[in-house]
């Protein structure tokens, strides 16, 4: 009986030691590993601090920016002012592309992404709104009219000429298409601040000490979130979609700022330069690299005695981007030839990085895509 | 031979070690059931997807909509009657039918320890495992026997030390053993465990989890039934699972292996875990011990009884081994991989990314595989041929379905095994919309480029 009751206590404790939760504190011992030796810590404070949090300020600051060449312009209704509008806009598009990957956290929880870049953008019920003077901006519904996509159909589709753009700021209902504008920029700016806000005050803390190995913890989101990223906004939405390589035949108006029709591209290397700058660790507009992606893969590659993935990464990141700064812009490459041959070649590049990243990144690392709950064996 | 045969098939033994395996067989399925419906998974796994993965032959097996629950239903009841041993012989088969059923539903799901309950109950269904301590034996004295042929609990540690020893025997690769793959991969990433967390990153750890998971599993049904080794034997049971369960998300199967390596212990344990439930549920046991013996008369149906379960056994011994009539490397292919007690081997995952060539209007594009399956789906589809196959098929259909006009479906396919950078898995010209599922070699699988050596 003793050797039953025994065996019992050794069960219970084990069911006991086996609750899912793990989140008993332990002391780390630092040093002595000389195996993977990698801190995810160490990843997390560099992404934060270095990459992240700047990346969102300086985005920030560019869109005071476009919001005060707007009260510029709003003051004053003329050309000048529209270029340096147009100009300010740019910018802050070309810095948004350096936040829009991540997606986690408060940018998660806003839906920034889905709120600042949906397009194509839906110029009918733009033009509806305006006329209306109704609308709520706040409607999910209402995503596709806008964001950056609204404000490149606001500020350079409504004519073919800088004169017919001026005609509808100046003309009989100007008090309308400024008050439209100016709500897509108030729109977008303060749900720039809650995400600024809140990654400074607080979120920040909350996904460092998330540091674990769950399907949960930072690094393990961070690296869904940023392939989920490359895969369907950069690989898809700004390239194989409107190549049509999704549905048989090309949509050129779905390409990104369709209306200026000559930056896709531009935005397009903007959005895989911080995609490459973020694997490998690149603090934010400098040169110092901190503990990334790469590294991690190369911490773990020591132990391995693999095939150098990280540089292999880099190597198709850099293949895809001259690739891609061969092209032209990708509404003139859509629309000037019956097939887009260049730019179909410069896609598959652009796609090679895809299962280097889903498949042998995250099974070198053993971080499960799209973490599902079910059991193994 | 003879006295072999005597005292392992026909000696008359104690019941009570097959009705505590039963028993506690019952509560464990139960609670298996209860769990897997408590996370919302028959809504996830079997009523949300809109395509099912089918296993060959059984593709009439599909979930039934929201019916599926009242499978699960029906499951766990008759999960409680064989606990209880009400109409036994009635409820195993009622659970064996459904159980497996909501295995072949969809392949997606497919779990070592899934198919071991499958084949288990189906074993159990030739068991007289209600021949005493249950309420059949309870409510027809007539009914109630002291003692059964050994063959019945036998048959139990058979089928426990064939899972084992074929588990073990699948660690004897290069992978395992020499490069400790895919522990390497798997265990510095369970660093933030209590107390164990900061070892999982040394390579002599990794080493020392494969060679002992292999010896382990090679020996522990030797050292089970032998009297001498079997506590020590049994604390490492319990210790080898719980581990499995702190390191791996592997649900219910260390619980269910851990409860029944119990029916290697002695009848007199047994006894004892019986009169505790009796003193619990305060039940006179005295009238189950009425010293009668189970006796098999000879006759077509007993005969036929064990042969099926001889062929039973023969088969457990031998489909394991069906990967050597495949040419190439099993971990690539997975031809022969299933049904084989080959568990947590390969750190394998894939990129499937489909074309499809509508050949009347030359326009060609590619799958979003998010249109048609669950993330689960495409995950396990993306590194198994079968599933490629059967997942091209229903493409081809749908869009033909839709309007386009004999479509080809081409896929381009990179895999990766046990840390070896990804590879081409499958024929990028190959139009699989013209190749059939058969149990002959898919030819269009690409050949693995490395070399695994072992069993």
């Amino acid at each position: 009986m003793k050797k039953v009751v025994g065996i019992f206590c050794v069960l219970a404790l084990a069911w006991a030691c086996s609750s899912d939760s793990t989140e008993d504190e332990e002391v780390i011992i630092p040093g002595e590993k000389e195996e993977v030796s990698f801190e995810r810590s160490a990843m997390l404070i560099n992404w934060a601090d270095n990459i992240i949090i700047p990346s969102y300020e300086a985005f920030s600051a560019d869109m005071e920016g476009l919001l005060s060449a707007f009260n510029t312009f709003k003051a004053d209704v003329n050309e000048g002012n529209l270029i340096a509008l147009r100009a300010s806009w740019l910018t802050a598009y070309k810095s948004w592309q350096h936040v829009e990957m991540f997606e986690i956290g408060p940018a998660e929880t806003v839906g920034f992404q889905l709120n600042m870049n949906i397009y194509p953008t839906d110029n009918e019920k733009i033009d509806g709104f305006i006329v209306n003077g109704s609308y709520d901006l706040t409607l999910s519904s209402n995503r596709s009219a806008k964001g950056f996509p609204a404000l490149d159909y606001l500020l350079n589709g409504l004519g073919d000429t800088d004169a017919e753009v001026l005609a509808f700021y100046n003309g009989d209902n100007e008090e309308a298409y400024l008050q439209y504008t100016e709500d897509v920029l108030k729109n977008m700016q303060s749900l720039t601040e809650t995400v600024v806000s809140d990654w400074t005050n607080g979120y920040r803390d909350t996904f460092i000490a998330n540091d674990g190995a769950s399907s949960t913890a930072s690094v393990d989101r961070m690296v869904n979130d940023y392939i989920f990223y490359y895969e369907k906004y950069l690989r898809a939405g700004k390239m194989g979609i409107p190549l049509g390589v999704f549905s048989g035949s090309t949509l050129p108006r779905n390409v990104e700022a369709y209306y200026e029709a000559t930056i896709s591209n531009d935005l397009f290397l903007e959005g895989l330069s911080a995609v490459q700058d973020f694997f490998n660790g690149n603090h934010f507009n400098s040169s110092t690299q901190g503990e990334s992606l790469a590294s991690y893969l190369d911490a773990l590659n020591t132990l391995k005695n693999g095939e150098d993935l990280s540089t292999l990464i880099n190597g198709q990141f850099n293949t895809a981007k001259s690739m891609v700064l061969d092209l032209s812009a990708f509404r003139a490459e859509i629309e000037n030839s019956n097939t887009p041959t260049s730019m179909l070649l410069a896609y598959d590049e652009v796609q090679k990085a895809v299962p280097m990243l889903k498949v042998d990144m995250v099974s070198a690392m053993s971080i499960s895509i799209d973490f599902v709950d079910a059991d193994g064996d | 031979m003879e006295s072999l045969i005597a005292k392992y098939i026909k000696a008359p033994i104690e019941t009570a070690p097959l009705a505590v395996f039963r028993i506690l067989f019952g509560l464990m399925m139960l609670f298996s059931i209860v769990r897997f419906w408590s996370y919302g998974w028959i809504d996830k796994l079997y009523i949300k997807p809109q395509f099912f993965f089918s296993y060959y032959g059984f593709e009439w097996v599909k979930p039934l909509g929201v019916y599926t629950y009242l499978i699960f239903l029906i499951c766990g009841l008759a999960a409680v009657l064989v606990a209880l041993g009400y109409r036994y012989k009635l409820s195993i088969i009622i659970f064996f039918l459904s159980f497996t059923y909501i295995e072949l539903m969809d392949k997606t799901t497919y779990l070592n320890h899934y198919y071991f309950i499958s084949i288990l109950s189906f074993l159990m269904i030739f068991l007289p495992a209600n021949a005493n301590y249950s309420l059949d034996a309870y409510l027809n004295p007539k009914k109630c026997f002291q003692y059964v042929p050994s063959w019945t609990v036998n048959s139990i540690k058979l089928l426990l030390g064939i899972v084992y020893f074929y588990a073990g025997l699948a660690k004897l690769n290069s992978d395992w053993l020499l490069k400790a793959m895919p522990l390497k991969i798997w265990l510095p990433s369970k660093f933030d465990i209590p107390l164990i967390g900061s070892f999982m990153g040394q390579e002599w750890v990794q080493y020392l989890f494969s060679w002992s998971g292999a010896i382990y599993d090679l020996s522990i049904p030797f050292l089970l039934l032998y009297k001498k080794t079997r506590p020590f034997a049994f604390v490492m049971v319990v210790l080898f699972h719980v581990l499995t369960r702190v390191l791996f998300p592997i649900g219910m199967f260390p619980y269910v292996m851990i409860v029944s390596a119990l029916i290697f212990f002695d009848a007199k344990v047994h006894l004892k875990i019986l009169m505790f439930l009796f003193k619990v549920f305060k039940i006179n046991g005295a009238r189950f011990n009425n010293q009668t013996v189970f006796n098999e008369r000879s006759s077509f149906k007993l005969r036929f009884k064990h042969m099926v379960v001889v062929l039973f056994f023969m088969l457990q011994l031998t489909v394991p081994f069906r990967y050597l009539f495949y040419p190439g490397e099993l971990f690539w292919t997975e031809e022969g991989y299933r049904f084989s007690w080959r568990v947590m081997l390969m750190e394998k995952s894939g990129y499937a990314q489909f074309k499809i060539v509508d050949q009347e209007s030359g326009r060609w594009f590619y799958v979003d595989n998010t249109d048609f399956i669950t993330p689960f789906q495409e995950k396990q589809m993306a590194f198994q041929p079968d599933f490629i196959l059967e997942y091209a098929h229903f493409l081809k259909n749908h869009f033909e379905e839709n309007g386009h006009k004999s479509v080809q479906v081409f896929v381009n396919c990179q895999v990766s095994l046990n840390g070896r950078l990804s590879t081409e898995f499958i024929d990028p010209t190959i139009d699989l919309a013209k190749e059939k599922e058969s149990f002959l070699h898919k030819n269009w699988i690409t050949p693995f480029r490395d070399e695994i050596k072992g069993i």
